[in-house]
């Protein structure tokens, strides 16, 4: 009981300072820093949709940065070529986005663990030399640039009034996710994740929810990846190479997966990190890749995760 | 009809490069069951290390002995300190191995200063060949002659050979190895050292052949992911399988739609793949 | 071939020529079985005679290699393992198989929840569906364990996973159950109380049930079929079965 309430209590400290970094801050902040917090608002978004998938569904899935990319090109193009508005670009992200995980999830889903894993990066990468080489459509290495942010039915030209708006979608939308997994489907995935023969025997159909996750998580990824191209104003395939891809999966796996914050707060450190190391130093490459190796290595169930495994810990030494 | 000729030789010795990547990726998952994202890296070493020996050595043939060793070195290196704890955990070692592609890639940057080169091969190997009125280069022959020899080489020990059966009981099922008196961990870090050794045999020829640049890691690695998904994770044969349909494929459409060169990748993974969800050769009991 | 001769309508479960292989190795072979409504069949054989795999066949988790199944008059062999629960069918597993970082209640109304629509609704918490977990209450009454509701399946003592396993089986109302050694690794006192619990449910259900333990197998079921090396190798009475000597040999004799 006195656990629970100090977690609760945690909780609250938690989302207390959630909203002063998201709402609070960002008038008296210089407008760099603003934009930092709406490009990790925007990868917390993608990062806490692929929560789904590695932490409740167990279907460790590499191909996120591929649907990020269909979403932030879908809106590039519409936006450079057809002068299209954020809420006409929006669905049409979703969609693709949702269209092609439908098609690589009845592949992937045949396989399991290493198999899929492999499937769907090398989806992914097939999606990175698409943006890459398609010159013409896409603009190839050189990325398109010239995003203009029409159709919001608002003036979010301002750092700040972007982040706003960023900030209002990206409650909006973890609050569904948070929904979705507390809900009936939701519980569902954990029980397949659990025990799928059991589940089976209850009825379910196995294949068809863990299905409907990956489409779903898909969704939400197209649709970070839609309000990326509006906030960067260019999108470039760097945006979908593997780089990118990994990057998604070590914010889920550094913060704690299972827990939807932990991919939250993942994006926050590597934005930050990223962001900032590279002022002062050009071995940001090299600070990434510690950040790798040492999650790796030491946290395995992320930062979320460390008071648990210090507890652990702790009880093992005192059991011997 | 020439074009197709001399396309199809261009496929079959690209081929022979990818089966040097993708064999030797295969076999670390076989026996690790590892997704070593690491293997772009270790053809970047290849590649980067053959290329300052042989051009400070002015030895070719160094330079190919000098980076296949040094990057096995590497290999178990990073296989005894890095990766050994993780076994068995997937995800924790797919983030080691992408890692340890970035620390390779910076400290190549560091080391090179970021530019790329090409790796002057020895006269000889420059010639044109004239077979039946077709003329084929000395060079691409050779890329797959030594794909061929790794392929005949490997095969010998894995099924010849003590250490081969040793190899395949681990592959089989590990804790059966392990209570049989097979020294698994022993098997799983030659395994490394032998796929890092192929990948960096891959780097230097690759880098003979075109060049070689920082950025070649992500590169190639799409390209020996597919290879090993459509042959089937684990086999040899399915490697070099893999590697006739990815070369063909790549190479066909670099010719005729060169816009969707990765991408047309995609299909034939798609379609193999609704069929055999294991690859072609791959086991369905892994 | 069980002496016993019904007609179609009244099987609740008809199998014939049932075959199952891995590989070369053939679990099941040739296994012609028939159920009739309302009745209590024991399941008995040394291990290894294809026991959980006969069942996994009848509950569509492995396909059958060869042969056909007819469950409560309609022919399931190519229907999925789900289908099959919608239409009556429900299991236990002889390895205790719960959601172990979830309670006790919320194991039972994922449960009940399989055969409902409710399973696909994203947008209200579980925990707002409250005709669902009175349902999972009044389950969870009847083996004895409304108290430790809100205890984590990994918290509970053995005894009480199985119990809760039960509960769940019986949930969603099965016409056919399948128990897989409802008493593997229970006390005496324990699985004394399963038989109990066994014995105590609807009349009305069909169950098959799975024994290692001779005397809960004989005292919960009527009938017995004997499986030996994947074919059915008799089939008859308790007092049949107890008096024929090559069942004591291929059974009683490997312990």
């Amino acid at each position: 009981m006195k656990v629970q309430n100090k977690s609760f209590r945690l909780a609250w400290v938690g989302l207390a300072a959630a909203a002063l970094v998201i709402l609070v801050l960002p008038p008296v902040l210089p407008p760099f820093y603003v934009s930092l917090i709406t490009l990790a608002l925007i990868y917390g978004l993608v990062a806490t949709s692929l929560d789904i998938l590695i932490g409740y569904t167990m279907m460790p899935s590499l191909g996120h940065g591929a649907y990020f990319a269909l979403g932030a090109y879908t809106a590039a193009i519409m936006n450079t070529k057809l002068a299209a508005g954020f809420w006409a670009t929006l669905p049409v992200s979703i969609l693709i986005a949702g269209c092609f995980a439908a098609v690589l999830g009845l592949v992937a889903m045949r396989a399991a663990g290493v198999y899929f894993l492999m499937i769907t990066l090398a989806a992914a990468m097939c999606v990175w030399g698409l943006v890459d080489q398609w010159v013409d459509f896409t603009g190839g290495e050189n990325g398109m640039s010239g995003i203009t942010r029409i159709g919001f039915g608002l003036d979010l030209n301002g750092t700040l009034s972007f982040h706003y708006f960023t900030s209002a979608f990206y409650i909006v939308c973890v609050g569904l996710i948070y929904l979705i997994i507390k809900s009936p489907f939701g519980r569902t995935l954990v029980g397949i994740r659990d025990s799928a023969s059991r589940m089976q025997v209850l009825g379910y159909n196995v294949w068809l929810h863990k299905y409907m996750a990956f489409i779903i998580a898909a969704m939400f990824a197209g649709m970070g990846g839609c309000l990326y191209a509006y906030f960067n104003k260019f999108v470039g395939p760097d945006d979908a190479d593997l780089a990118q891809c990994m990057e998604f999966f070590l914010m889920v796996s550094m913060g704690g997966q299972g827990t939807l914050i932990g991919p939250n707060i993942g994006a926050f450190i590597i934005v930050f990190l990223k962001n900032l190391a590279s002022i002062y130093t050009d071995r940001w490459v090299m600070i990434l890749a510690a950040i790798y190796i040492l999650a790796a290595r030491f946290a395995p169930k992320g930062i979320l995760g460390l008071p648990e495994q210090l507890r652990e810990k702790k009880k093992a030494e005192a059991g011997k | 009809m020439d074009f197709w000729i001399n396309q199809s030789f261009n496929a079959i010795s690209y081929a022979g490069l990818l089966f040097l990547l993708g064999g030797g990726m295969t076999l670390i998952f076989g026996v690790m069951k590892i997704v070593n994202i690491a293997h772009g890296g270790f053809y970047l070493i290849g590649g980067y290390t053959g290329y300052f020996i042989a051009s400070t050595t002015g030895n070719f043939y160094l330079g190919i002995v000098g980076a296949c060793v040094g990057c096995a070195l590497v290999g178990m290196i990073f296989e005894r300190w890095l990766l050994r704890e993780l076994s068995g955990q997937m995800l924790r070692q797919m983030l080691m191995t992408m890692g340890i592609t970035l620390l390779i890639q910076d400290i190549i940057v560091i080391i090179s200063g970021g530019y790329s080169y090409t790796l002057e091969p020895p006269e000889w190997c420059m010639d044109v060949l004239e077979i039946g009125g077709y003329y084929f280069y000395v060079l691409r022959i050779l890329m797959i002659a030594a794909a061929v020899a790794v392929y005949i080489l490997l095969w010998f020990v894995m099924e010849k050979t003590k250490v081969g059966a040793m190899i395949r009981a681990t592959v089989d099922n590990k804790d059966v190895a392990q209570t049989v008196g097979i020294n698994v961990q022993l098997v799983s870090m030659g395994i490394f050292c032998l796929g890092a050794f192929l990948a960096a045999f891959a780097g230097v020829i690759g880098s003979a052949f075109t060049e070689i640049s920082p950025g070649m890691d992500f590169e190639v690695l799409p390209l020996a992911f597919v290879v090993v998904i459509l042959g089937g994770m684990g086999s040899l044969k399915g490697a070099a399988v893999g590697a006739l349909i990815v070369g063909f494929i790549d190479n066909f459409a670099r010719a005729i739609f060169p816009e969707l060169a990765y991408f047309s990748l995609f299909f034939p993974m798609v379609v193999i793949l609704s069929i055999k969800p294991t690859g072609l050769f791959g086991r369905e009991w892994l | 071939m069980n002496g016993k001769n019904m007609n179609n309508g009244q099987n609740a479960l008809f199998c014939q020529k049932l075959t199952k292989a891995f590989g070369g190795l053939e679990a099941v072979k040739d296994v012609d079985f028939r159920v009739t409504h309302g009745e209590r069949r024991a399941i008995i054989g040394p291990n290894g005679a294809g026991k959980t795999t006969f069942f996994s066949l009848i509950n569509g988790q492995h396909p059958v290699t060869s042969g056909s199944i007819e469950l409560l008059g309609q022919d399931v062999t190519k229907l999925p393992a789900h289908k099959r629960a919608a239409l009556g069918l429900g299991r236990t597993f002889q390895i205790t198989n719960l959601f172990p970082t979830q309670t006790v209640i919320d194991n039972l109304v994922i449960s009940a929840m399989g055969l409902m629509g409710t399973k696909f609704s994203m947008l209200k918490p579980l925990s707002s569906y409250r005709p669902l977990y009175s349902k999972a209450e009044e389950a969870l009454k009847s083996v004895g364990l409304l108290e430790r509701d809100s205890v984590l399946i990994k918290n509970l003592s053995y005894g009480e996973q199985r119990q809760v396993e039960i509960a769940m089986a019986l949930i969603s109302r099965p016409k056919v159950l399948l128990l897989d050694e409802p008493t593997a690794g229970l006390s005496p006192a324990e699985s004394h109380m399963m038989s109990e619990i066994i014995k105590g449910l609807d009349p009305s259900i069909t169950i098959l049930i799975i024994e290692h333990d001779m005397d809960v197998a004989l005292s919960v079921a009527d009938y017995i079929t004997v499986l030996h090396e994947g074919r059915v190798f008799m089939e008859g009475s308790a007092d049949e079965v107890r008096g024929n000597t090559r069942v004591q040999e291929i059974y009683f004799g490997e312990e």
